[in-house]
């Protein structure tokens, strides 16, 4: 079960079991909700910036382990960096889910986000993955509405 | 209910069971030869579209190779073999379902299309403003969505019977629902996500008992057992080829003529008038009057020669097979720790719904794929079906006739190694 192992690997069922960042965050917050129609997963992403930084970023909600295990790393991954780093680790995340290691050379910036390199070989997993991205995205750019996967 | 205990009320069930070869009935099945994931594949997806056997596939071929024509057209040859077999066809629908009249047959792209068309057709005509539509707790969305469009437009209501636990109708509720302002009264024959077999002769005695008719989704029914609609006495049924082994694109509504009759036409275009000026077309006759267009001739080639398919290898013996199946399946799936079926009906056809540790359907679907196995996960097009149980997603395994004890073993399986993968 060799690609089955890359997909789950301990990394991503350790943040899948045992969430990080998994809370709210009251006070002066911007938020979102991502949802995802086709299985009913719902995010929400709070952020708090500081002078142009992710001082503090959480979520909460209920999805699949992929989905759950890539909001908490992607917490880890986006916390202190200013919203131009966060676009650009987006960027690179997307691009290496969607078309896989090969395809693109941010493996090494992308730290920890590297363990999600396996789920290009899944196209129906890809937007378990990249769903909590969307929203932080929404998020950031002030838009309180709902993200959905099929817009 | 007389389809449920058919297979063991006639003396020669045993022999008929015991006759069942079901390595002959896969070697039908050209798609099912193959592998997914190195692993031969066990495809458990049938409430979502099952296999075609080859004598289908020949069918479509034949028609494009031999046939292809339009129909009720052309006075060439190629017109009149083509118009000759989509009528033939139509004959054959009527005796699957035995219907009175092939009039009352109408061809439609699936049982989405069949709803939508008597929502547009007789519930456009028949609603008016305060009026209800009766519905149940668990339909499908295309038994949902249509009647909703509906009753926003006429200001009427839709009405909903809820379910019990195990996923049965609370029929006493249905009762309570039953008044004058109700215009029709639509229910699964069998539910998609839960697999539950609704008591519809008993639906349908309550609802004709004050003049109200009903229409039955037949997507999950007819493929499992066999389906009278003049015992029923049913004023619709809907069903799609893809779920009875037929192609995508077709299905049928059935509807007694003297209904059928006094509706107004779904689509205008061909086919479906007997003449058109400017000032007043005339509508063609049934059951062309609801056939605007050119119909998917192919398609209903293939349902034909799916439906000679069900019949040949004998409904009663498919429905006998497939609830020893399904019990199999049931013990087998209940003995692993920490899954719960949803939908525990006492009367159930071809679906097993579950839930397992907590761990999210699709992450389960995942795992099985790479084992081969095909199962679908989700809300099934039954979001309300979810909230009723307060979970978002099932994984669902859906049997056919093809499917083998061997294959729910490999399934129990797939589902041990899944909790050791997140355990």
């Amino acid at each position: 079960m060799s690609i089955l192992s890359d997909l789950y690997q301990e990394v991503v069922v350790d943040h899948s079991r045992r969430p990080r960042n998994f809370r709210k965050i009251s006070g002066r917050v911007r938020t979102a909700q991502g949802y995802n129609p086709l299985c009913g997963d719902r995010v929400q992403v709070y952020v708090k910036l500081d002078d142009g930084r992710v001082a503090d970023v959480s979520f909460e909600g209920a999805g699949c382990a992929i989905s759950t295990a890539s909001a908490s790393i992607m917490t880890e991954a986006v916390k202190g960096k200013t919203l131009a780093e966060a676009q650009a680790l987006f960027d690179g995340f997307h691009e290496l889910v969607t078309r896989g290691e090969d395809a693109t050379s941010n493996g090494a910036s992308l730290g920890k986000l590297a363990v999600f390199s396996n789920v290009s070989h899944y196209p129906a997993r890809v937007k378990c993955a990249t769903l909590v991205w969307h929203t932080l995205r929404s998020a950031l750019e002030g838009d309180e509405g709902m993200v959905s996967t099929e817009q | 209910m007389s389809h449920i205990g058919a297979a063991f009320s006639h003396p020669g069930s045993t022999v008929a069971e015991a006759a069942w070869d079901v390595q002959a009935v896969r070697a039908d099945f050209p798609i099912l030869k193959q592998k997914v994931h190195d692993q031969p594949l066990v495809y458990l997806d049938n409430a979502a579209t099952t296999q075609k056997p080859e004598a289908v596939l020949d069918a479509i071929v034949h028609f494009y190779t031999a046939d292809c024509s339009n129909v009720h057209r052309g006075v060439h040859q190629l017109s009149e073999r083509a118009t000759e077999a989509y009528e033939r066809a139509r004959d054959k629908v009527r005796r699957f379902l035995n219907a009175k009249d092939s009039r009352e047959i109408v061809f439609v792209r699936g049982t989405t299309e069949a709803i939508n068309l008597v929502a547009q057709s007789f519930g456009r005509q028949q609603l008016s403003a305060g009026d209800e539509i009766v519905i149940t707790a668990l339909e499908h969305h295309s038994n949902i969505v249509p009647w909703q469009i509906l009753c926003e437009e006429k200001g009427a209501r839709l009405s909903v019977v809820p379910i019990d636990d195990r996923g049965e109708l609370l029929m006493d509720e249905l009762e309570k629902r039953l008044n004058p302002r109700v215009k029709l009264v639509c229910a699964a024959h069998v539910s998609n996500a839960l697999g539950t077999i609704n008591p519809v002769r008993e639906i349908i005695r309550q609802s004709h008992a004050q003049g109200i008719p009903v229409l039955l989704d037949g997507a999950q029914g007819a493929p499992h057992f066999r389906v009278d609609v003049r015992e029923l006495d049913c004023d619709f049924y809907a069903f799609s080829a893809h779920k009875i082994y037929g192609p995508t694109g077709i299905g049928v509504l059935y509807g007694k003529s003297a209904l059928l009759e006094a509706m107004p036409p779904y689509q205008g275009g061909g086919d479906m008038i007997s003449s058109v000026t400017f000032e007043k077309t005339l509508y063609n006759t049934l059951p062309y009057k609801f056939e605007a267009g050119t119909p998917d001739i192919a398609g209903v080639m293939g349902l034909g020669a799916a439906l000679d398919y069900v019949t040949g290898l004998r409904q009663d013996r498919i429905e006998s097979y497939e609830r020893g199946l399904l019990l199999y399946a049931t013990d087998a799936l209940s003995e692993i720790p920490g899954l719960r079926l949803i939908g525990t009906a006492r009367e159930k056809a071809g679906v097993l719904s579950f839930v397992l540790n907590g761990i999210h359907p699709h992450d389960i679907g995942t795992v099985l794929d790479y084992q081969g196995i095909a199962v679908r996960t989700g809300h099934h097009c039954a979001q309300p079906v979810m909230d009723r149980f307060g979970i978002p997603a099932t994984t669902r395994a859906s049997l056919a006739l093809y499917n083998t004890r061997e294959e729910i073993d490999a399934l129990v399986a797939g589902l041990v190694k899944v909790k050791e993968t997140f355990a």
